[in-house]
């Protein structure tokens, strides 16, 4: 028996979800018109009505929204409801730039929390279980909205927000926590410190469910087989209300979109154009019940694939593949796309820990790599040389992978920062 | 008999090997030899310690990286030719010395040669006759 929360909405035919999206759609894009002065003058400007709007077919000709069209709008220029209705905020942690500010009613924080609880659910949560939430909390929405979720389903729920590592262990060894929720650094940190300290046998984990961060399927299998757990993803934006947009299921082969709340596009990111079904490209969503910050045709920068194959969990919702990365991480070196997510799979098959950082820099006008990785206890020997060309063989699988060449720099174990919150990957020098 | 070696990873960083003998300072640890092996960005330092199962205890709770290998030991004449001729009998034996480094003892008439042989039997057999003495972790007053 498959585990569902909303089973009438998680397993809805695929006709039930396209009604209720077009209905959806048509209500958000007069709420937006008449609430969102932002947004109307870009339809304006597009010459689009709501009248064009008629069904999910014409989502198409709407406006895209970008990350600096919310950094125009801040702090609450796209907001849709009176501040007066809204509960609560929560807001990226702008590296990047300037924050992100997102708003949400009652009614948002309840939708946010019902899509946790399936993605809770969908790892195997029960009332029985004890959920330990070692995601941030505050600002951040992975704390807040795990949280949530876990109350939605009854589970016992430890609050344990980030970082403070040694209370994070007395916890899960004294209360038996079953499914843990962090970032996929932090619980490879955590399995670390697990197997350190020999604390193996006293952890009752049996799920995790990490997002926040691109990782890779071989981070995946090493968490797993650290900590004898199912690794769950799961994925969200604080612009689309925090985790939970979608979450895996047991097949673990992408992660479902909670349709009945975001329709999902592909779009070529040069042109704008929607792709076909299966198609590589960036993710654009279109929230259709939030009501504080209602955005529509958000552009993610995420690169991913849409699926419809029938998923053996029985949900019918759109499954989306592992951010392959953002288009806004990834770096271009040497006229060469390079994906941070490349060179952690690499360091994972030679037997690295998958804990590095990226420097690039310019210099004499031409771009340099430099990947600092913590040297192992399995990498090292006595003999210079096997160490030598371990190193030589990781330096000629980054070439392979990435297409140009990279200078690696062995460092101390844990000399490279943990994340407790996200991880400094990349340190880009260049002056362009 | 071959006697225990610790090779630790050092990063290419000021204050490195430093920090490494200090930690061993603070807990008596005697190193009886240190050989450092480097390349640009790290190195390796081996060593020789009075006690390799509390030098490599300390090493290991303060996160250090280290390896374990059995090295030969190997009495050598404190006079001139006294490692030539050594190295000479390897060679005609075929016997390839992938590194080595020197042991302070308290015998002044007496050197020691620290060895990291591949092929340990040929070694072995090499040595046979010749005099030459393979001293164990008791002659060295290892633990």
């Amino acid at each position: 028996m498959a585990n569902y929360y909303q089973p009438e909405i998680e397993t809805a035919s695929r006709e039930q979800i396209v009604a209720w999206q077009n209905e959806r759609l048509l209500k958000q894009v007069r709420h937006v018109w008449d609430n969102v002065p932002y947004y109307r003058k870009k339809m304006e400007e597009k010459g689009v009505t709501p009248e064009d709007i008629q069904s999910i077919d014409d989502l198409h000709k709407l406006p895209f929204l970008t990350k600096d069209d919310l950094r125009e709008a801040y702090p609450s220029g796209l907001v849709g409801k009176p501040l007066s209705e809204c509960v609560r905020i929560h807001s990226t942690s702008g590296t990047t730039g300037k924050r992100v500010m997102a708003f949400y009613t009652q009614h948002d924080v309840d939708l946010w929390e019902d899509c946790c609880a399936r993605a809770i659910v969908a790892a195997g949560g029960t009332k029985e279980d004890v959920v330990h939430v070692a995601y941030g909390y505050g600002l951040f929405t992975g704390g807040a909205g795990l949280h949530g979720g876990s109350h939605k389903v009854g589970c016992l729920t430890l609050p344990m927000s980030s970082g403070n590592t040694e209370r994070q262990l007395q916890f899960m060894c004294d209360l038996g926590s079953t499914i843990l929720c962090c970032t996929p650094s932090y619980a490879a940190y955590l399995a670390e410190s697990i197997e350190e300290q020999g604390l193996r046998s006293q952890i009752k984990l049996k799920a995790g469910i990490f997002g926040a961060e691109a990782w890779s399927e071989d981070m995946r299998h090493d968490i797993e087989n650290k900590l004898g757990i199912k690794a769950y993803d799961i994925y969200g934006l604080t612009e689309t209300s925090g985790p939970g947009v979608a979450f895996e299921c047991s097949e673990q082969t992408g992660m479902h979109i909670n349709e009945d709340h975001f329709i999902a596009e592909i779009i070529d990111p040069d042109t704008g154009d929607v792709l076909p079904e299966g198609s590589k490209g960036e993710l654009v969503f279109t929230a259709i019940t939030k009501e504080a910050f209602p955005l529509l045709r958000y552009r993610t920068k995420d690169i991913c694939v849409l699926s419809r194959k029938k998923c053996s969990c029985g949900r019918t919702h759109v499954k989306m593949s592992k951010p392959m990365g953002r288009s806004d991480d990834m770096l271009i070196i040497r006229g060469v796309n390079v994906f941070p997510s490349q060179i952690e799979t690499v360091l994972m098959q030679q037997g690295y820990p998958a804990n590095y950082q990226i420097i690039v820099d310019r210099v004499n006008h031409s771009d340099t790599l430099e990947i600092m990785v913590e040297m192992a206890p399995e990498m090292f020997s006595d003999s210079l040389a096997d160490i030598t060309k371990q190193e030589k063989d990781l330096v000629a699988a980054l070439k392979a992978m990435l297409g140009i060449m990279a200078k690696v720099k062995l460092v101390a174990p844990k000399s490279i920062a943990r994340s407790e919150g996200k991880a400094v990957r990349i340190i880009d020098n260049r002056k362009i | 008999m071959s006697i225990h070696q610790i090779s630790v990873f050092l990063e290419n960083r000021t204050g490195q090997l430093a920090e490494l003998t200090q930690l061993l300072a603070a807990e008596h640890v005697d190193i009886r030899a240190i050989s450092i092996a480097e390349t640009a960005d790290y190195g390796l330092a081996r060593m020789i310690v009075d006690d390799v199962q509390k030098a490599s205890s300390i090493l290991l709770q303060h996160g250090t990286i280290l390896s374990m290998t059995p090295v030969w030991a190997v009495e050598v004449p404190d006079r001139p030719a006294g490692l030539a001729e050594l190295l000479a009998i390897l060679a005609k034996n075929h016997v390839d010395v992938e590194y080595m480094y020197s042991l302070f003892t308290h015998r002044n008439d007496t050197a020691y040669m620290v060895l990291r042989i591949s092929d340990e039997a040929a070694f072995t057999r090499a040595l046979e006759g010749t005099g030459i003495k393979v001293v164990s972790n008791e002659d060295l007053d290892l633990k």
